[in-house]
């Protein structure tokens, strides 16, 4: 026999807040995960209501990546930190050169926290997994008393398959390689910096939150011996290569000329004193491999519309010190180091 | 940008690179020092040294706001943070000075025992004001510090403070000034005994010099027959004034010329130097990092508005902290040393681990060669 619907008070999304109930595992939980996040994400998997997910999987090496989510503001333009809780696994799991299958989602949420705006997140991320074509299967949601908290911290994982002949990794930049960037940098946290309201000043800018994965299978397609893939997040393009060189054990130089910059983002780090190489990005990639398959790539990219505009950025070159250095516009030479200390906290 | 980046070209970089080149005399070393740590920063980024003949040495000044402040008056910042329950208001510069015992804003802010200092970054002075404004309960303390450009916004919210009745925001005035230490550099020994440190000309500062004008400088030319030329921070304007200064030594002359006319005149900002008039006054001595106690050298709150004044209100008390011994910030920021001439430069003195204040700020000469340069020694040695 079922609950006659009229028995139950459907949840008040529109003045209702989250309180402690909603993760101490009885009834109020039980009807949060039901009216908010399975209709939202809404998979067979799900409407299982086990504790995990049960799948069948493709032969091949898997990959697997977690990635925890506590940007501010919670809405900033061009996104939330409900689509970048998405995009950002993705992106971790598709540098791999892998194929994302599923993701996990777990949720802390602070007591007091409008559930308006939690069903807002839920329905981003929801759309992001569906435009994606990546099912969010399994999921954990725990509350955390008032100021124990900001509102909500989101963690996802992901797992992938990687296709048959691909070797993708960050120890393998060679003397000679080519650096691509798949499109503008800094753009993500600009975004987010002039959201802030303590810094107060207004841009048209937007995230460029997205998912990466169509972008790589179709760099994978034109050439499957891609050397290294990363997404430059927190610490930006300068930091993300230093990562790189230091695995691969080799030097990099940059042409400052060729970096593509939006000019916004170039007035907005002048004006607040920071280098848009350190700045995150969400929505690009830096892509190395052997001199010869650049163009080939660059073409592919540029046709992708989250590629259109990639750019041959620099070369690998063999140096002990795997120093990453940069020749400036000016015409003089110097390093791009790691990012000190927190450029921008709370970035993603 | 369009702007900007016309100070950034790098076409008339290598014109100008040439026109240096040819005027350099063969026989002859220049050494220049550029005052301002926005100049240091600006040379490092863009690698300009790259593009100078090797007689020209580029020597990086003392004119890094948070290099030269000295241990103690970190320690006090500390102190009113972490034991009389104020809110700290900040550039975010300061927050990783080394103090002493270990600790630093940030380390304050992440807690010491069980005590934790509420210290929060602002980008203004006008953030600060309304961090005080926004809590009425809590004791708000400003930070401030930095040269003649930082110190009018200071001077305005302080008169905003008073003009609103805030009872609860105080400054903790750090207030230096720029010709007192470019005449303290001058005339130390080193300096003035020939030979040890060979001091030719001077890059002057740019923003500080849209506010006092390029006026106060005609003393050090006259006097110490130096050239100055005030330079914008952009690195077509340090290249400008490098040739300009290389001109002037050639010749003989020693003049005050300036490089930055779209924006400093010789009188300055008239408006802006009165309002500092009204709120502060000279202190007789102040004491900063690596030029010791240099007198009338920084400035305080008149007792006028002694309300806002943090010193008078929390009963600060200076006491003077020696720099880690093997630390050469001092000699570095008098020119006599380069950062990598220091022992723990690179080793045990990192960005993430300052042990001396130049290794902090983007600005300071340690900083900016570890972050742009240090590839040239791996290079050299």
């Amino acid at each position: 026999m079922t609950v006659r619907k009229g028995y139950i008070r459907p949840i008040d999304f529109k003045h209702g807040r989250v309180d402690m109930t909603h993760g101490s595992g009885g009834r109020a939980m039980a009807q949060l995960i039901e009216e908010l996040f399975l209709a939202a994400f809404d998979n067979d998997w799900l409407r299982a209501a086990n504790d995990n997910a049960c799948f069948a999987v493709p032969g091949g090496r898997m990959v697997m990546a977690t990635d925890s989510h506590v940007v501010s503001p919670l809405f900033f333009p061009g996104g939330d930190i409900g689509c970048l809780s998405v995009h950002g696994t993705i992106n971790d799991v598709a540098m791999s050169g892998a194929h994302p299958l599923y993701l996990s989602a777990s949720f802390i949420l602070e007591e007091g926290f409008p559930l308006a705006d939690l069903k807002r997140i839920v329905d981003s991320m929801a759309q992001a997994a569906r435009e994606a074509g990546v099912p969010i299967v399994t999921g954990d949601t725990k509350v955390v008393e008032q100021g124990k908290g900001d509102g909500v911290f989101i963690t996802t994982t992901g797992i992938g398959v990687v296709p048959e002949g691909v070797n993708i990794s960050g120890d393998r930049a060679r003397p000679g390689d080519a650096i691509l960037v798949s499109g503008t940098l800094g753009d993500h946290g600009v975004a987010i910096m002039a959201q802030r309201e303590s810094l107060g000043f207004e841009t048209t800018l937007q995230s460029d939150t997205a998912a990466l994965h169509g972008l790589v299978a179709a760099m994978i397609a034109a050439v499957p011996g891609i050397h290294a893939l990363r997404d430059p997040t927190r610490g930006g393009l300068a930091t993300t290569l230093n990562e790189i060189a230091r695995q691969s054990g080799v030097g990099m130089m940059l042409r400052e000329e060729a970096i593509p910059l939006r000019e916004e983002v170039e007035a907005a780090c002048e004006f607040l004193g920071l280098d848009p190489l350190y700045v995150a990005n969400e929505g690009k990639l830096i892509c190395i491999c052997a001199p010869e398959h650049a163009d080939q790539l660059l073409a592919v990219m540029r046709a992708h519309p989250l590629g259109a505009e990639a750019a041959i950025i620099g070369t690998v070159h063999a140096d002990p010190q795997h120093f990453v250095q940069m020749e400036t516009g000016f015409g003089g030479k110097r390093i791009v180091d790691w990012l000190t200390g927190e450029q921008l906290p709370r970035i993603c | 940008m369009k702007y900007i980046n016309e100070f950034r070209d790098g076409k008339t970089a290598h014109t100008l690179a040439g026109a240096i080149a040819r005027e350099v005399q063969p026989e002859r070393r220049y050494h220049i020092m550029e005052f301002c740590g926005g100049h240091t920063h600006a040379i490092s980024r863009y690698g300009l040294s790259d593009l100078l003949p090797a007689s020209i040495r580029l020597i990086h000044g003392p004119g890094c706001p948070v290099c030269v402040l000295p241990i103690g008056r970190i320690d006090n910042a500390i102190d009113l943070a972490l034991n009389r329950g104020v809110i700290l208001a900040t550039y975010g510069d300061c927050l990783r000075v080394p103090a002493s015992g270990g600790l630093s804003l940030l380390k304050a802010k992440a807690g010491v025992g069980n005590m934790r200092a509420d210290v929060r970054m602002v980008y203004s002075s006008a953030d600060a004001l309304k961090l005080a404004q926004d809590n009425p309960e809590r004791e708000v303390v400003f930070f401030a510090i930095g040269f003649e450009t930082t110190t009018p916004p200071t001077a305005v919210v302080i008169q905003q403070a008073e003009k609103l009745g805030l009872g609860n925001f105080t400054v903790f005035c750090n207030h230096v000034l720029t010709p007192a230490a470019i005449a303290n550099i001058l005339e130390s020994p080193e300096v003035r005994l020939h030979g040890t440190v060979p001091l030719d000309a001077f890059i002057g500062p740019a923003h500080v010099s849209t506010v006092i004008g390029s006026q106060p400088y005609e003393h050090f030319a006259e006097e110490y027959e130096k050239p100055v030329v005030i330079a914008g921070f952009e690195p077509l304007d340090v290249m400008q004034a490098i040739l300009m200064l290389v001109r002037q030594l050639n010749e003989g002359r020693a003049e005050v010329e300036n490089e930055f006319s779209r924006a400093v005149t010789r009188e300055g900002n008239v408006k802006a130097q009165n309002l500092v008039a009204e709120v502060f006054e000279l202190r007789k001595s102040f004491e900063w990092r690596g030029l010791n106690e240099v007198p009338y050298s920084a400035l305080r709150i008149k007792a006028k508005y002694a309300a806002f004044d943090a010193e008078r209100r929390y009963g600060i008390e200076y006491k003077s902290v020696a720099d880690n011994k093997a630390c050469e910030c001092g000699a570095i920021l008098r020119g006599l040393k380069r950062p990598q001439d220091c022992k723990i430069f690179g080793t045990v003195c990192t960005p993430e681990n300052p042990m001396g204040s130049c290794m902090v700020s983007s600005e300071g000469a340690c900083a900016a060669h570890y972050t742009y340069g240090r590839y040239k020694d791996a290079v050299a040695g």
